[in-house]
């Protein structure tokens, strides 16, 4: 029986000094400035994750290649979060007290970014989350600001069209997930604004391959059209079972699928669709005018060198975040406190998701008018005037 | 009584180290992590009364974790109630389902039990997500207040950190003298051979039913004490993936022992931090672990790093022998 | 109010999932009647049979009926692989093992396709078109005709294959008592590495045909495995029949489920009533004690 306790005693003691190494590792003079990012790069929320990693380590390679910030070469750390909030929280405590970031973009999803929230509000180390639940900046945090559109600032949009085509009497169907129960909630927020009446309330699960039963009730309850809330591949199988049933009603999608990725799975069933979505997937329609052109055209012809895909509406999100978050560092230096300031006077910047304005009072920043309508016409995307 | 004896070294040993630690570790980012792989333990140790003592699988331990933490949540979030009584009452919450189910539960076998307790995960997994009113849905639960005792308010990593430890030791020491029992051997009995102990005069069933109810009374503990140190809970963190998680930790650290209970929460928790290099290589690598200890290491890394010693000390002692020779 | 065809539309609808959760519990089936082995990893057969087929298709540039073939006999190999070296070299074959191992070979093997092929979820064409057919008001694809048509091929098959093949009457033979079986010179080692043959291409088949419905990516294997394990549960673990109907009853209460109680809580529904047949009648709904396991 021996064994047993020297084996325990030096495993034990081997452990200790393991953790003490880890603990002591020495932190680097830094030369670069240090920006931490968390995001879901694998789990389910990695069609999140994925383009927005993707999108910031291009930034950064971009601002490195012409000599970095008044001469500093910047640094990534990337944090996968697995769209797990424990982990988000062990991500965002190493990025601030072992890799010693000035600032923080992401995470991805609402649940990840509400659950860091406390730790760098503490910390005072500034966050710009890539999610777009409005619990993240309302009520207003200090160190907190996001650049993904409230989810109630697409709903306007989709309400807008509906009022305009007389259309009232509304189906939604939405997925249980993080993304869809925001959609419900700001479904039925807004409603009454518009003189809106959700007559049927239906919901699918994430992994659901077909929604023919919700879809065959929400026909007998006689809607005028419907809204389905979800990202792929869910609305994919919804709008082929919507063509499958034989359902004339006009449909409607979220941002959540407005990539290329949702016009390849649903195939031919897309004809039609309209969805609210940023600019980035009509940047070459938007007339010259537009104030954001210039900044949609630079990234996505700049993704598409990078990663041969094209750029979508995610990954817009970390673009903006990225950008924010370097003008605000080249005015302010790398002294978190003198960033959140800087980056709270940010006016009238031209982003991939709108054009952003923060003030004490909004730390979104802004309107909905950072949302266009896009339809679905011969397997591309076109601009609803 | 030797053996015992060097039982509770090794514990004080172990609890001395643990609670020593923080002091090596100020400010460091690592003391968070130590956190997270305190409440992980106390989870693992809780499978484990179940798994490795009486040798009965759950699929599903990852909802009584979930329990632990709704109740929690919700009861401190939405009535003005003590964070104290709120965790006394998930972890009662959970002992109660436990018992209820235990019964028909643990009356199936092998693969049966392992898809009913998954199927029960699963059930209580579309409960937390689809009672938005009471559980805040997919979007999850925020602004659950902090444990505190009188002026000590359990808000930092430190004082979360000998939070979660100290009821993590308590724990492992009560369930290290419940091995040593009666009821442990019993229970090891049931593990070998459930009607040898039934004809030895074991009450198999009542006794089964008795570690369930224990095991998950323990996890929702651990479900408690994760909602209150994260302040935000979403049910993403309850599901089937976070059950297996348990699993792999258990089998990798070794069945029926405590310590690798702690070994492989351990290992778990602070993988990603190793495989950041390889990036998506985690899930994989957790698959061959579980295939390959199973296979390899029944006794998982504990037992391996014993058999491993073992070898040494003979050889150690072999060579001895020689020079007297 | 009520749409004329709605509840055939639920029937429809609930009848052509269920054919596919059968289809999907009888690769349960077979392994577990020949061994004893519940094969957690079944579902994950199933994703690599849709995912192969998208790979050939889109990277070999191959027909439709080759690509298919050839992907049932890729994840045919793996199936082979899996059984040769995680099963057979396993010493102490206890069910907790078991469990663990097929638990583990699941992680990996999605892990694996994950790597290999991306998080993008991939539809494949429909294998006849994909105007809808109607029957009394209500519709189904011409997708899930096949999916009928394969599910009854396969029960005809199996049948004989049990009934009439040597092959299969020493796999049966093996099931009922494996050491007797050896006694009569029955190689067990080969029966048990057939039965992981034949299950993984069943599975594979089943989810080549549900891909143009349902699309696929390296995670569907989990959900579409654990229902087609309740499918196979209710029917009593038999690779007939009873599977069939334990899967119709189970995509019928599904859409029955979400058409006139919750559609948030089908699953949930799908569940309790799983539990409900383990606690009552653990030997499945439609078996009589005395039929025999294959």
């Amino acid at each position: 029986m021996k064994r047993g306790l020297f084996s325990k005693v030096v495993f034990s003691f081997i452990f200790t000094m393991l953790f003490g190494l880890m603990a002591g590792t020495l932190v680097f003079a830094a030369p670069p400035v240090k920006i931490g990012a968390l995001f879901s790069v694998s789990g389910p929320a990695a069609f999140l994750g994925e383009p927005e990693r993707n999108t910031a380590q291009m930034v950064v390679d971009e601002i490195n290649k012409t000599g970095g910030i008044k001469g500093r070469k910047l640094e990534l750390v990337v944090i996968d979060t697995q769209g797990d909030p424990a982990k988000a929280v062990q991500g965002v405590n190493k990025l601030i007290k072992d890799n010693k970031v000035v600032a923080i973009i992401g995470p991805s999803t609402t649940g990840d970014s509400m659950a860091v929230i406390p730790v760098v509000e503490k910390a005072g180390i500034p966050l710009i989350s890539c999610a777009a639940g409005i619990k993240i900046t309302e009520p207003v945090k200090k160190w907190v600001f996001k650049t993904a559109q409230n989810d109630g600032l697409a709903v306007a949009k989709i309400y807008e069209y509906l009022n305009k085509q007389k259309i009232s009497k509304i189906a939604i169907l939405t997925v249980s997930d993080g993304f869809g129960s925001s959609g419900r909630e700001q479904l039925a927020a807004h409603a009454k604004a518009f003189g809106i009446d959700i007559i049927s309330n239906e919901t699918y699960g994430p992994k659901d391959t077909d929604m023919t039963a919700q879809l065959t009730k929400i026909r007998a309850g006689g809607a005028q059209a419907i809204i389905c809330w979800g990202t792929n591949p869910g609305p994919a199988v919804v709008a082929r079972n919507v063509k499958q049933l034989g359902i004339k009603l006009p449909l409607f999608m979220s941002h959540g699928v407005s990539s290329k990725k949702f016009i390849e799975l649903a195939g031919p069933a897309a004809e039609g669709i309209i969805l609210p979505s940023g600019r980035v997937i009509v940047a070459n329609q938007m007339p010259k005018t537009d104030y954001q052109k210039k900044a949609l055209l630079s990234y996505v012809n700049g993704y598409k060198k990078v990663y041969k895909v094209e750029g979508d509406h995610f990954g817009g999100h970390a673009w903006d975040a990225m950008m924010l978050l370097t003008n605000a560092i080249e005015k302010a230096g790398d002294n978190p406190s003198a960033i959140r300031d800087q980056l709270e006077k940010t006016a009238k910047f031209a982003g991939i998701g709108g054009t952003f304005s923060y003030s004490a009072q909004d730390h979104a920043g802004l309107t909905k008018d950072a949302f266009v309508l896009v339809e679905i016409k011969n397997q591309n995307w076109k601009l609803v005037k | 009584m030797i053996k015992e004896k060097r039982q509770i070294l090794i514990f004080t040993l172990f609890a001395l180290i643990v609670l020593l630690a923080p002091l090596f570790l100020k400010g460091s980012y690592f003391l968070n992590v130590l956190v997270f792989i305190g409440i992980n333990t106390l989870l693992a140790v809780a499978l484990n009364l179940l798994l490795g003592y009486a040798g009965q699988i759950s699929l599903g331990h990852a909802a009584f974790f979930g329990l632990g933490a709704y109740v929690s949540g919700i009861l401190t979030t939405r009535f003005p109630v003590d964070p104290w009584m709120a965790l006394l009452a998930a972890a009662l919450c959970a002992a109660l389902l436990a018992f209820v189910i235990g019964f028909p539960i643990l009356k199936l076998k092998g693969h049966y039990l392992a898809m009913a307790t998954l199927g029960f995960g699963i059930i209580m997994y579309i409960f937390f997500n689809e009672t938005v009113d009471l559980t805040g849905g997919p979007s999850g639960l925020s602004g659950i207040p902090n444990l505190r005792l009188g002026q000590l308010i359990f808000d930092n990593d430190r004082n979360n950190y000998y939070l979660v430890w100290v009821i993590t030791l308590g724990v492992m020491l009560l369930s290290i003298n419940l091995s040593q029992s009666r009821i442990g051997r019993a229970l090891r009995a049931i593990n070998d051979s459930e009607v040898a102990a039934r004809v030895m005069g074991v009450n198999a069933r009542i006794l089964k039913v008795q570690i369930f109810t224990i095991s998950a009374f323990v996890s929702a503990i651990a479900g408690s004490l994760y909602a209150h140190t994260m302040t935000f809970i979403s049910p993403t963190s309850f599901g089937f993936n976070f059950s297996v998680e348990l699993l792999t930790m258990i089998i990798i650290g070794g069945l029926g022992s405590m310590y690798g209970s702690f070994l492989g929460a351990a290992i778990l928790t602070m993988l990603p931090e190793f495989l950041r290099v390889f990036r998506d290589f985690d899930i994989v690598i957790y698959g061959l672990m579980l295939i390959l200890i199973t296979m390899f290491m029944p006794k998982g890394l504990i037992g391996g790093l014993e058999a491993l010693f073992k070898i040494v000390i003979n050889k150690i002692k072999g060579g001895a022998q020689n020079v007297k020779r | 109010m009520d749409h004329p065809g709605q509840l055939v539309q639920y029937v429809l609808t609930g009848l052509s999932n269920g054919a596919i959760y059968a289809l999907i519990g009888f690769g349960f089936a077979i392994i577990h009647n020949a061994t004893g082995i519940l094969n957690f990893a079944q579902g994950e057969f199933v994703m690599l049979g849709g995912m192969f087929t998208i790979f050939i298709l889109s990277f070999l540039n191959l027909p439709l009926i080759p690509a298919i073939m050839l992907a049932i006999i890729f994840s045919t190999l793996v199936g082979i692989l899996f059984e040769r070296l995680a099963i057979r070299p396993l010493k102490n074959v206890k069910p907790l093992s078991l469990v663990i191992i097929t638990i583990g070979a699941s992680i990996f093997i999605r892990g694996a396709a994950m790597l290999i092929w991306g998080k993008d979820t991939h539809a494949l064409p429909a294998f006849s078109g994909s105007n809808p057919l109607y029957v009394y008001g209500a519709t189904i694809m011409p997708q899930h005709l096949w999916i009928f048509g394969i599910t009854i091929m396969i029960i005809i098959a199996n049948k004989l294959f049990f009934s009439y093949s040597i092959l299969g009457k020493a796999m049966r033979a093996c099931a009922y008592n494996a050491h007797a079986a050896s006694l009569v010179g029955i190689d067990v080692k080969i029966m048990v590495l057939l039965s992981f043959m034949v299950s993984s291409a069943i599975g594979s088949m089943a989810g080549i045909i549900i891909a143009p419905l349902t699309m696929t990516s390296y995670d569907v294997g989990i959900m579409l495995g654990i229902k087609g394990f309740c499918a196979v549960i209710i029917g009593g673990m038999s690779s007939g029949l009873g599977t069939v109907l334990g899967g119709l009853l189970l995509g019928l209460l599904e859409s029955l489920g979400a058409g006139y109680i919750s559609a948030s809580y089908k699953d949930a529904i799908a569940f309790i009533i799983l539990l409900l047949i383990l606690f009552i009648r653990p030997e499945g709904l439609f078996k009589q004690k005395a039929t025999q396991r294959v």
